[in-house]
């Protein structure tokens, strides 16, 4: 019997206006990240509901980590702000819940910073492989 | 044991109602049995003066139901309303969900309210009468009869009550009461100092009891949402009993996070719960980290005040950095 390799499936909300351009210029540069990463697309950090963060688990997601704009820079002037508190709150409720807290992440990331997001989303997919399988969060319905 | 008798209740609810400033009166009536007094719309003073209810079992709060009842009534309504109550009474208005023209608030002290399972744990089952005088005596199809202290038996959010001070009233009935300082967040940092693996055993135990009734929704002050997200067939959490560990967990998480920073903390989900989850440890993990992060902050304790997820600084913590000083 063969042994399928472990590989984590993770789950990047980038916000349109920063990260995503980011992670653009991370594969413009040709820098290496997984391709385990899947990328969504947001208007904003800001939009990403904290209900999307657990579909994304409840889907077969290993980690989930969200991008937006640094602080400050956000767009639409303050969304990323929200995120900041939602986040925040939401992670500790996680980790509450005895789910491992290394599964979730907040990056800030700018347009500019192709390798910050390479040598993140490395970081990031490396820590959640440590962790091996989400066992916690994850719905059997979904599972292939 | 009540330090407002009944007959001062009902007196002042049938001269208001033929007085014709209200019309009608938002009260507590007798259930199926002695112990589940549940809430009614009194419009009828020979009602009020047979059916009326003030004791140790009224712990409904009744700010959610003016939502609805203001929108119909033609006149005012009379509202009685407990110091926990006056919270969420405010945090509604802050949210526009009533007509505060509509209402007239009286307020009314209170002593705490028993858990009919902490007497039912001494009384063991088959109560067939409970009389709340100096002390609560109980009497079983068995023949027993017992004689309880209220004290002993209060509900565990009333134990650790965080405020007698009526924060909204048109009208006082007794003494003012203070802000008092309770052990209410003891429970959590217990939780909080478990390893991972504790508290994940400790919640899937607890949630996996859940039969997804929708009861702590349905009483929540906070959940006023005439749509409610999870009644979306496309929500990943159907209405129906959690079909897995997921669903459960889920349910609980948003539904504790659509109401952060807005739950007032009165404890109404764990007291509805049919399942006894201790629900309210969820909301008061989410009103500790706020209060941890962004300043203390208590949900209607001013009307128009803004809620913390709501509102930002531009110094907030992290979300990176929430943990830092704590090893588990």
């Amino acid at each position: 019997m063969q042994v399928k390799e472990y590989k984590p499936l993770i789950v990047a909300f980038c916000c349109n206006w920063c990260s995503y351009a980011g992670a653009d210029l991370a594969g413009n540069n040709r820098l290496n990240y997984p391709a385990d990463v899947k990328i969504i697309r947001v208007p904003c950090s800001c939009r990403v509901n904290p209900m999307f963060i657990l579909r994304a688990f409840q889907r077969g997601a290993d980690g989930v980590i969200l991008c937006g704009c640094h602080p400050g820079d956000c767009h639409y002037t303050s969304g990323n702000y929200y995120t900041r508190r939602r986040m925040a709150l939401l992670f500790s409720m996680l980790d509450y819940l005895g789910i491992e807290r290394e599964r979730t992440r907040v990056e800030w990331v700018s347009a500019a910073e192709g390798a910050k997001f390479a040598a993140t989303m490395n970081d990031f997919a490396e820590k959640v492989a440590a962790l091996g399988e989400n066992k916690r969060l994850e719905d059997l319905r979904c599972k292939k | 044991m009540q330090k407002i008798s009944r007959d001062i209740l009902v007196e002042k609810a049938i001269s208001m109602l033929e007085n014709g400033d209200v019309c009608s009166v938002l009260g507590w009536r007798k259930g199926e049995f002695d112990y589940d007094i549940t809430p009614a719309v009194f419009t009828d003073k020979d009602d009020i003066k047979n059916n009326f209810v003030w004791n140790d079992f009224c712990g409904a709060n009744f700010s959610k139901y003016l939502v609805q009842k203001t929108r119909k009534a033609e006149g005012k309504i009379l509202v009685f309303l407990k110091p926990c109550d006056t919270y969420s009474f405010n945090q509604l208005l802050t949210e526009h969900r009533f007509d505060r023209e509509k209402v007239y608030a009286i307020g009314i002290p209170c002593e705490g309210m028993v858990d009919i399972n902490k007497i039912k744990e001494i009384t063991g089952d088959g109560i067939s009468s409970i009389d709340c005088g100096d002390k609560i005596t109980v009497n079983t199809i068995y023949g027993d009869k017992f004689d309880i202290d209220a004290t002993n038996v209060l509900s565990e959010r009333c134990i650790n009550c965080k405020s007698k001070k009526h924060v909204a009233y048109d009208e006082l009935i007794g003494d003012e009461g203070e802000v008092l300082e309770s052990n209410r967040f003891d429970e959590v940092t217990k939780l909080e100092q478990m390893t991972p693996d504790e508290r994940f055993a400790f919640w899937q135990n607890e949630l996996s009891k859940c039969i997804r009734c929708n009861a702590c929704r349905d009483i929540c002050p906070a959940c006023t949402c005439e749509k409610c997200v999870f009644d979306n067939p496309k929500s990943g959490v159907e209405n129906k009993a959690a079909a897995n560990s997921f669903e459960e967990k889920m349910f609980h998480i948003i539904r504790a996070f659509h109401v952060a920073g807005r739950c007032t903390d009165c404890g109404e989900c764990s007291r509805v719960c049919p399942q006894h989850i201790p629900l309210h440890l969820l909301n008061r993990k989410f009103i500790k980290d706020i209060d941890g992060f962004y300043g203390e902050y208590q949900a209607g304790d001013e009307v128009g005040s803004r809620a913390p997820l709501v509102n930002y600084t531009t110094e907030d913590i992290e979300a990176a950095d929430i943990f830092e000083g704590r090893d588990n």
